[in-house]
């Protein structure tokens, strides 16, 4: 019976981390049912974009309030983390406070980890606030109702209530050190945890190690908890935004990809040399579809920054669309794309690893024309995301795929591609015009 | 205008410092003709070798590839460069920034490598080589309040030529609440220009016009010929023609010098 506590830890140990492994490998699997993606050169670069963006969070603090309360639940969240470390080791040793021995400097580390996690309690209930109470615009649009703005209060519980059991559990550690409980060695500094020691003044040696056991099981089966809601989570983006951040775009905002299917086949209607008939693709394989209707047509960065995103809003509330009423919404394009990513997973483990197809598809069923035709592509909702996700770079292969596979272009845009196509200017002017104004007094 | 294109100075064995990329708008638009026109005045002033393309010049494909349309987008962009790669063209200096965006990021990839400069930083680079100069004093204690174009600005980085641009005539550059990287879209890029906005409870470019009026400007300076477009007609809306005018960089600098 002795070891019983250390085979439960090991237990929940293992099941907690099996089964998060588990669901990662499901994510990673989702996200290479996308297609391949050019990850172009500068790797230098692409480290110090993460190391400055993910890290060094430089997009949040843009906006200063929200900024600044994030790095405090950021740093706190990595830098407590520190303590989940010896938590672990004693879980399975069955010692207490092991990293005691570093004397001086263990105390300065819980010390500090005890005013961060005040610092978190307070940046969560601010957090809480704005959503809740303040109700920012961001944070009350349409595709907010029901899960997302469940899961995001959520996860401000969960680290309220993870935040109150550290600091519990040290307080009764606390009174346990000064009472010279057994095992419980004097170590640690605790400037916010003994100021809730009074309120086990007069319990008993016994009812003061419930305390402090209880509140520490609860605080390591609550972090496992939240470790594996995660992968159910927006909250995946304290995972996700650095790999985000390293493949995240390096050129220009302005500059769009072009499509290189395309370009050998204008190359080969330009070329009088060519013939038609050589080239046909015998190959068996059916031609690689033009833009994007569905997830799998989307590539794998876009589908990684769909899990990436944590539907903070500040895409939405950048757009110049979303901000004079139309129905676009860059953050919504990005949890459609995970939405039915998601789906797409399920109907994949449901059928044995093969996807039969649903009648259904992301553009139409998730995401509307009139969403996709709203876009000015003028690139606010890529510059305020705090992560680099690139919503416009889906607008624009929904579009592809309503113009190319499907001629379902607004019937203005396609009069202005007629006269593209037909005198090489977008209204119907002769091109040998072009150098009328030369002639013309002003 | 005495306009020297590509085929006649090529014929006389000629190659001009820089060509002039006009666009569709700057080529057929009423209103932004002049703003091609004072800026041909600025480069005639300075003794610029230039020439445009003229009727070889031809739609970059910039709304088509926004709309969708990659096919329609190529086929210009490899037609254009097979124009432009004959006349063995180095230099490109446009007053449209999606012309601009697109002949300098896009068609690189497609066999078209030019150095292309937007008016504003070509402005300010003459001004800076003391090509031009310019007196301020027409514009001396005018408000002016600059839009930052989105395929100028955010897209490409470009904020500051326009700025000092309007920093040299003496006027009183006044910011609106969204400028530079978080400037605020006039409502017509990704071809929207050629549609009608979807439903929503206000156009794009009165929201913006709006932010430009808060400032009480004198002036609202664009660098764009759909942007002074959109800004144009939100200040008709507004009904404020009369006293705030929507001008080019291009047109403050030939105003200024009384080309």
């Amino acid at each position: 019976m002795q070891y019983l506590p250390n085979a439960l830890f090991a237990i929940a140990l293992v099941f907690g981390i099996g089964y998060f492994t588990k669901n990662v490998k499901k994510l990673i699997r989702n996200i290479k049912l996308g297609r391949a993606a050019e990850v172009k050169g500068d790797k230098a670069k692409r480290w110090k974009n993460m190391m400055r963006i993910a890290l060094g969070q430089t997009k949040m603090v843009v906006r200063p309030i929200a900024g600044l309360l994030h790095i405090i639940v950021y740093l706190g969240f990595i830098i407590i983390n520190i303590e989940v470390l010896e938590i672990i080791i004693d879980g399975l040793l069955g010692t207490h406070r092991i990293f005691a021995f570093l004397g001086v400097f263990y105390d300065v580390l819980i010390g500090s980890f005890e005013i961060l996690a005040l610092l978190v309690i307070v940046a969560v209930v601010a957090f809480w606030l704005r959503r809740n109470i303040i109700k920012l615009q961001r944070f009350i649009k349409p595709e907010m109702q029901g899960w997302p703005k469940k899961d995001g209060n959520w996860i401000l519980y969960i680290e309220l209530i993870l935040m109150f059991l550290f600091l519990t559990m040290n307080a009764a550690d606390y009174s346990l050190q000064e009472i010279g409980a057994a095992h419980y060695v004097k170590a640690g500094a605790f400037p916010v945890s003994q100021l809730m020691s009074p309120l086990f003044e007069g319990m008993s040696t016994q009812a003061l190690i419930a305390v402090e056991r209880t509140a520490w099981w609860l605080h390591i089966l609550g972090i496992l908890f939240f470790l594996n809601y995660l992968y159910f989570s927006k909250h995946l983006h304290i995972i996700l935004a650095f790999p985000n951040t390293f493949y995240g775009k390096l050129e220009p905002q302005g500059q769009m990809s072009n499509v290189d299917s395309v370009t050998q086949e204008v190359k080969l209607m330009l070329d009088p040399e060519a013939d038609p008939f050589a080239a046909t693709g015998d190959d068996g394989q059916e031609p690689e579809k033009f833009g994007a209707s569905d997830v799998m047509d989307l590539n794998w960065v876009q589908l990684l920054n769909a899990y990436t995103c944590t539907e903070c809003g500040r895409c939405t509330s950048e757009c110049p669309a979303n901000q004079t009423g139309k129905k676009l919404s860059p953050r919504k394009i990005m949890m459609d794309t995970r939405d039915r990513l998601e789906e797409v997973g399920r109907n994949i483990d449901a059928n044995k690893g093969k996807f039969v197809p649903d009648e259904k598809q992301l553009l139409d069923n998730y995401i509307s024309r009139e969403e996709l035709w709203a876009c000015t592509t003028c690139n606010a909702c890529v510059e305020a995301c705090p992560v680099s996700i690139d919503p416009l770079s889906i607008i624009l292969d929904m579009r592809r795929f309503l113009v190319m596979e499907q001629s379902a272009a607004p019937s203005d845009l396609n009069n202005m591609m007629n006269n593209i196509e037909n005198n090489g200017a977008p209204w119907p002017f002769n091109q040998m015009d072009r150098l009328n104004w030369a002639q013309e007094n002003n | 205008m005495n306009i020297p294109t590509m085929a006649s100075l090529f014929a006389e064995g000629k190659q001009p410092e820089v060509l002039f990329w006009v666009g569709c708008a700057g080529s057929f638009d009423d209103r932004a003709k002049k703003i091609t026109k004072a800026f041909v005045k600025i480069l005639d002033k300075a003794g610029i070798s230039f020439a445009v393309l003229g009727t070889e010049e031809s739609c970059t494909g910039d709304p088509a590839k926004r709309a969708g349309n990659e096919f329609l987008f190529q086929m210009q962009a490899m037609t254009n460069i097979e124009v432009l790669n004959g006349y063995e063209v180095k230099k490109i200096v446009t007053t449209c920034p999606h012309c601009f965006n697109t002949l300098k990021n896009e068609y690189p990839q497609l066999g078209g490598d030019y150095e292309v400069v937007h008016h504003t930083q070509f402005l300010q680079q003459l001004l800076k080589e003391g090509r031009i100069r310019l007196q301020g004093g027409s514009y001396k204690g005018k408000r002016v309040t600059y839009h930052d174009p989105c395929y100028l600005g955010r897209a490409n980085g470009i904020f500051e030529a326009p700025r000092k641009l309007i920093a040299k005539l003496d006027a009183e550059l006044v910011e609106m609440k969204n400028c530079r990287k978080n400037g605020l879209c006039c409502g017509a890029g990704g071809a929207q220009m050629f549609k009608e906005p979807e439903k929503g409870n206000k156009d794009v470019n009165i929201e913006r016009t709006e932010q430009a009026l808060e400032t009480q400007p004198d002036i609202i300076a664009a660098a764009c010929p759909f942007c002074n477009t959109m800004m144009t007609d939100g200040v008709k809306n507004k009904e404020k023609e009369a006293s705030v005018k929507v001008l080019d960089i291009a047109e403050l600098i030939a105003d200024a010098e009384d080309l």
